[in-house]
């Protein structure tokens, strides 16, 4: 019997028990579905990852308190602004540097208030961090010297602050203290679900008298290019050792930032599709079940198709290949039904979702595969029935 | 020429519960059988329920084989035969028909009859046109199309005749093939079974346990406990337990 033939068995089978069926191909495509949406979702956090990272700039140096490592807890910073002032004197004409401070806060204008990421910087970071003010001007040094309560909003925090009109002039409250806003920043896009237009940044001596502290967060140094990386990284590191412990600081490049958020994040997304794999097996064994009552149900038929010639290769044939179109149905709608959500989660949510042709590839593959692997020891038990007993089955 | 099927000394043995062998039972439902049917003979085989014509039908059909002796069909043993070469032989040697018809239910008329051709290799286009053919045959020109719940009794068995023949087989074997019809569409049947068997030359074998269908055949065969009896053509056969069966049909 030809593939084709067997195709038209499987479907008029399939066709005759419509809901049975339909309810079989269901477990299959919720489980491709998961496959397809959940990989996607890692996908998409990791994209976003990287694209954040990756905005910084590939000749960026970051100086963070502690070890860098996976599962390190944070440390509190020793750094104050006169590491910053020293690696700026000593990295004078090779690299930019710039600190900063952050704190969570409410920050009032009028009767609106909004929860924002407070940054307090030095004047150096819009140009080491790429951001560019799209209206008004960024901080200067003279800001930062005298702590001048002077603000720069993002975006996001601008556009909540001040609906409707120009923030430029106008004051913001933060804590008690007014301070006037001077400048607004281009808009950088939301990475992971997070805003990052929310900010407010203040000069950096400004934040710590309002938090009470001389800390500062990140020390972050712009090289020239990629290649002088290691350079700048060794004087950074010769700067700090005098007045730090070899532990109280990391020195990091991105793709070392990278490495260790990809990490995390490739292990989130086989966990995921491990889970969505999880629910694809229970869907095969739904399809292998069913294929067992349909065996059982055409016990007669099978004794009578041997008694007119089928060979055993015939039958198995015809039972694979329906529980391999079951699975194929499930597959195909499982990957609309995966695409399509993921599609809706990227546009709609802020969870990010990539769907990416490995991903749909594996999750049809495996659909497949688990009609052919959940269909062999059905379509074999009907391939091996003695057509003396078959056709006797009441 | 060569018999369409040739069975010498042919012995079928069971055995029950085979699982266990403390508990396992040998039944033997055939204990010698010797006989053969030639190119376009019609033979009836009759016997009551438990005589072991169930088991001779099976081995006629080749859907089993022999525990003993010899099974010959068109001269080819079956115990040289592997499972598919057996396959082979059913399709394109016998043709069965069945007392419960036996027919997809899902499928046309048309469909059913061409199933045996499609475990032939037999293209779509000549499969069509053979199932017509033989459906006109049996006189359902015009149902081409029905389903078997849209048919009578007797049509839904003239399209397992048409089905039985579209192959072209050497043996026609059927099964009781009025035991679920009414009296007047069973002799229709059986009187169309008489014709095709005249007319294409295909032998038929038809096994009953009704005494009226099996004396439409020239040749009867008895079967009882397990053993022929069949005075004419087989080799002499043991005789000791149905001798003096009362209900015996007369021989030749």
């Amino acid at each position: 019997m030809s593939v084709t033939e067997a195709a038209k068995v499987a479907l008029t089978a399939i066709a005759a028990n419509r809901l049975r069926s339909a309810l079989t191909v269901l477990g299959v495509v919720i489980g491709v579905m998961s496959v397809v949406l959940l990989v996607a979702v890692g996908t998409g956090a990791r994209d976003e990852v990287t694209a954040g990272v990756e905005d910084l700039g590939s000749n960026l140096l970051l100086v963070v308190p502690g070890t860098f490592e996976f599962g390190q807890a944070p440390t509190v910073s020793k750094f104050t602004t006169d590491e910053v002032d020293r690696l700026a004197r000593e990295l004078t004409g090779r690299a930019a540097v710039t600190g900063s401070l952050a704190s969570g806060e409410t920050v009032r204008a009028g009767t609106v208030s909004a929860f924002a990421s407070l940054l307090g910087v030095t004047a150096e970071f819009d140009e080491v961090l790429n951001r560019e003010v799209a209206r008004g001007e960024f901080l200067t040094d003279s800001d930062v010297a005298t702590g001048r309560r002077v603000a720069v909003l993002g975006s996001s925090a601008g556009a909540a602050l001040f609906p409707g009109s120009d923030p430029i002039g106008k004051n913001v409250t933060v804590a008690g203290v007014r301070f006037r806003v001077i400048g607004v920043l281009d808009e950088l896009g939301a990475a992971l679900g997070v805003d990052r237009d929310s900010q407010v940044l203040l000069p950096i001596t400004a934040a710590q008298r309002l938090l009470g502290t001389r800390r500062v967060d990140t020390i972050f140094v712009k090289a020239p290019d990629a290649a002088a990386l290691d350079a700048v990284t060794a004087s950074v590191e010769s700067v700090l050792d005098d007045r730090l412990g070899p532990e109280e600081y990391s020195v990091l490049t991105q793709s070392e930032i990278l490495g260790v958020a990809g990490q995390i994040l490739d292990t989130l997304t086989y966990v995921l599709a491990a889970i969505a794999g999880i629910s694809l097996l229970v869907g095969g064994i739904g399809v292998s079940n069913i294929m067992l009552v349909s065996v059982q149900e055409r016990t007669r038929e099978i004794g009578l198709r041997k008694a007119l010639g089928a060979r055993t290769r015939d039958i198995t044939s015809q039972f694979l290949v329906e529980a391999m179109v079951l699975c194929g149905v499930g597959g195909v709608l499982g990957i609309g039904t995966g695409v399509g959500l993921a599609f809706v989660a990227e546009r709609f949510t802020p969870v990010p979702a990539a769907v990416t042709a490995w991903s749909v590839a594996l999750a049809f593959g495996t659909s497949v595969a688990v009609g052919v692997i959940f269909g062999v020891f059905p379509a074999r038990r009907a391939g091996r029935l003695d057509p003396v007993v078959a056709l006797r089955y009441e | 020429m060569t018999p369409v099927v040739e069975a010498v000394d042919v012995t079928r043995e069971y055995v029950l519960g085979a699982g266990r062998k403390a508990a396992a039972v040998t039944v033997r439902a055939l204990r010698g059988v010797s006989f053969a049917v030639e190119p376009g003979e019609f033979v009836a085989i009759a016997g009551p329920s438990g005589s072991g014509k169930s088991t001779l039908l099976h081995l006629l059909g080749a859907l089993d084989r022999p525990t003993a002796g010899s099974l010959r069909f068109s001269g080819r043993d079956v115990a040289d035969l592997d499972d598919v070469e057996l396959a082979t032989l059913r399709n394109r040697e016998i043709g069965f028909v069945f007392q419960q018809f036996q027919l997809l239910t899902r499928t046309s008329a048309l469909a059913n009859v061409a199933l045996p051709l499609v475990y032939a290799g037999v293209r779509r286009g000549e499969r069509r046109e053979r199932a017509v053919a033989a459906l006109e045959a049996v006189g359902l020109g015009s149902r081409l199309n029905h389903r078997p719940a849209q048919l009578s009794g007797g049509e839904q068995q003239r399209v397992a005749v048409a089905r039985a023949l579209v192959t072209r087989p050497r043996l026609l074997l059927a099964d009781e093939p009025t035991g679920n019809l009414d009296t007047t569409t069973g002799a229709e049947i059986m009187r169309l079974l008489r014709d095709l068997n005249r007319d294409f030359g295909v032998a038929l074998v038809v096994i009953t346990h009704d005494t009226e269908v099996a004396a439409l055949a020239p040749r009867r065969i008895r079967i009882r406990d397990g053993l022929l009896d069949d005075g004419a053509v087989a080799p002499p056969a043991p005789r000791a337990l149905d001798d003096a069966g009362p209900a015996r049909a007369s021989a030749g």
